[in-house]
């Protein structure tokens, strides 16, 4: 099975505070620790663990600058075989559809039975899996914690309300946007990374790809980031630990918090 | 302004809160508008839920496919394509039927697609104001939408306050006949039902949550000896169950358990709106977090910013003392 994975270089929220800079208009981009999106990570450890049992290829594919070349190298030091660039500078100022747009025209130079997306990314749109299946007519499902391979089909459980699961039959080829906790994805060491340094990643534009304006043209913009007023928030407990830690009791014992 | 549709979420004739939020939020677009609603689905049920609507909507579309004995997203998104004016804005909530079949829906009806907007600052021309979050809710940020193609969209739950004033005096129009052709290449199976817990948290009176300022599967004892003291059981947010270090069934939120405590303690959990949404009955709550930024510090009633590592083992002691 030839499986596409889309992943995404993102700010790591796990290692940064993500604020606003000075002007209040973007975020503080300073010193950013970036890192691939967590639930793309949890589809190239899928893809992997897919092809393991029914054999086949994983290429990864990302839509970014040259950074997220580092990205690309990292889920391939996990196993992923290939790595492909999707850069142009016609790309950054897309929207959603705009990058389902190029991750199409890449889809439609190779031969892929199944592709896998996060179910969402840093900006928690989680659109892009649903337009490209949309745009190459073949079935998505969202939110997917369990694949299993049936001959040309797919089983698969989608995850829904209150821990409940919703399985269903998919015909291949598919696009799946999966969700973290679907496995346990492997860890890639500094030795990993030094054996995919030196693999030539390809790189294809705009022209390459036959994607034009139209297609990128955003309809949906970001205007700014801000923070909203939100009111009061929670009364923070002030003083030294001990000063805090009575306060609080005297606030448990009052609602009923201490039995 | 194009015509505004809201898809209504309903199950064995329930309608779900959505329906009256997503009137809000249509509202919210186009003040002068009726918007209009879509009841999609099979059997007698059907029937109450559009008689239900027309308080709200000017038009409720119903249409009745015996095909859809459960909502489907790959068969709803062709019939919506099948039945919808090309330029209409479409109105969802940002759920699991709705991550399911929007972003599709939008490339087949060559509209324009926000997902989960939080708000709606109004309309310029073809142009929407909305409002969404990125980075977990840590920050906000302002969105145009060029909606003179249509637009598709995702409303967050709860995030608009639902329009109760019930004055619409629509009417149920019957687009059965238009559904077309459903023949999808996905088919629904069945539910698995979630696995039953060793605690039912969904009954607990007082929770002590733990997130992903937990850091390491073995300090998880510090939260089960703070429990213990306080006569309180353990749950957590999504990550800790991801790391699989508890069970799905500890996992407060919208894809875990609803929880109505009357006391949470969230501790190193940042605040999503997943996790929040688990959360019913207005209890008190407590954050600790080491970050004084942390959206659930907006939510909670009372803060302590401190390394829940640091923090719980003295508190623990205190009580214990008691």
């Amino acid at each position: 099975m030839e499986i596409l994975v889309c992943v995404k270089r993102v700010p790591d929220t796990s290692e940064n505070e993500i604020e606003l800079n000075g002007a209040g208009n973007d975020i503080d981009r300073d010193d950013l620790v970036y890192s691939v999106n967590e639930w793309d990570n949890y589809a190239v450890e899928e893809a992997l663990q897919i092809v393991d049992k029914v054999g086949g290829g994983v290429t990864v594919i990302s839509v970014g600058d040259d950074e997220s070349e580092e990205v690309l190298r990292r889920e391939m030091a996990m196993g992923a075989d290939k790595g492909i660039l999707l850069s142009d500078d016609a790309f950054e100022e897309t929207d959603g559809r705009g990058i389902a747009a190029v991750l199409k025209a890449a889809v439609d130079k190779g031969n892929y039975d199944l592709i896998l997306t996060g179910a969402q990314a840093d900006d928690g749109a989680a659109q892009v899996g649903g337009m490209l299946a949309a745009m190459m007519d073949v079935p998505f499902a969202s939110l997917v914690n369990t694949i299993e391979v049936d001959g040309d089909k797919l089983k698969i459980g989608r995850e829904i309300e209150g821990g409940n699961q919703e399985m269903h039959e998919i015909s291949m080829p598919c696009v799946l946007s999966i969700q973290t906790g679907i496995n346990e994805p492997r860890y890639v060491g500094i030795r990993g990374i030094r054996k995919v340094a030196s693999v030539e990643i390809p790189t294809m534009g705009a022209a390459d790809l036959g994607v034009d304006a139209a297609a990128v043209a955003a309809r949906v913009k970001r205007a700014d980031y801000f923070l909203p007023d939100l009111g009061e928030g929670a009364e923070i407990l002030e003083g030294d630990t001990d000063e805090i830690i009575e306060k609080l009791i005297e606030l448990l014992k009052a609602k009923g918090g201490l039995k | 302004m194009a015509q505004i549709f809201s898809y209504i979420l309903h199950k064995d004739g329930v309608v779900d809160d959505t329906a009256l939020e997503l009137a809000a939020a249509a509202k919210k677009i186009d003040a002068g508008a009726t918007p209009n609603a879509i009841v999609v689905g099979s059997g007698d049920s059907l029937d109450a839920v559009c008689n239900e609507m027309v308080a709200s909507y000017g038009e409720v579309w119903k249409v009745a496919n015996d095909a859809i004995t459960y909502p489907d997203a790959e068969m709803i998104r062709k019939l919506l394509v099948n039945i919808l004016p090309a330029d209409s804005i479409l109105l969802f909530a940002h759920e699991h039927l709705g991550m399911d079949l929007a972003p599709g829906l939008s490339v087949k009806m060559d509209s324009a697609f926000v997902s989960d907007v939080v708000d709606v600052e109004g309309a310029d021309g073809a142009t929407l104001k909305l409002v969404r979050q990125e980075f977990g809710g840590a920050v906000s940020a302002h969105v145009t939408c060029d909606a003179s193609q249509g637009a598709v969209m995702t409303m967050r739950p709860g995030a608009f306050a639902a329009d109760e004033s019930k004055g619409a005096g629509g009417q149920v129009v019957d687009k059965s006949a238009e559904a077309g052709d459903l023949a999808v290449n996905r088919k629904f199976l069945e539910i698995v039902e979630a696995e039953a817990g060793d605690v039912d948290i969904t009954k607990s009176e007082v929770l002590v949550s733990c997130g992903r300022g937990i850091e390491d599967e073995e300090n998880l004892e510090i939260a089960f000896d703070l429990a213990k003291a306080m006569g309180a059981d353990v749950s957590c947010s999504r990550p800790i169950v991801d790391a699989k270090w508890l069970p799905k069934a500890r996992q407060v939120g919208t894809s875990g358990q609803t929880v109505k405590p009357k006391v949470y303690l969230a501790c190193g959990i940042s605040g999503s709106f997943q996790h929040m949404g688990g959360i019913k009955g207005n209890p008190f709550i407590v954050a600790i977090n080491k970050n004084p930024k942390a959206p659930i510090f907006q939510v909670a009633d009372v803060g302590v910013v401190d390394d829940m590592l640091d923090f719980l083992p003295e508190l623990t002691e205190k009580i214990e003392e008691l």
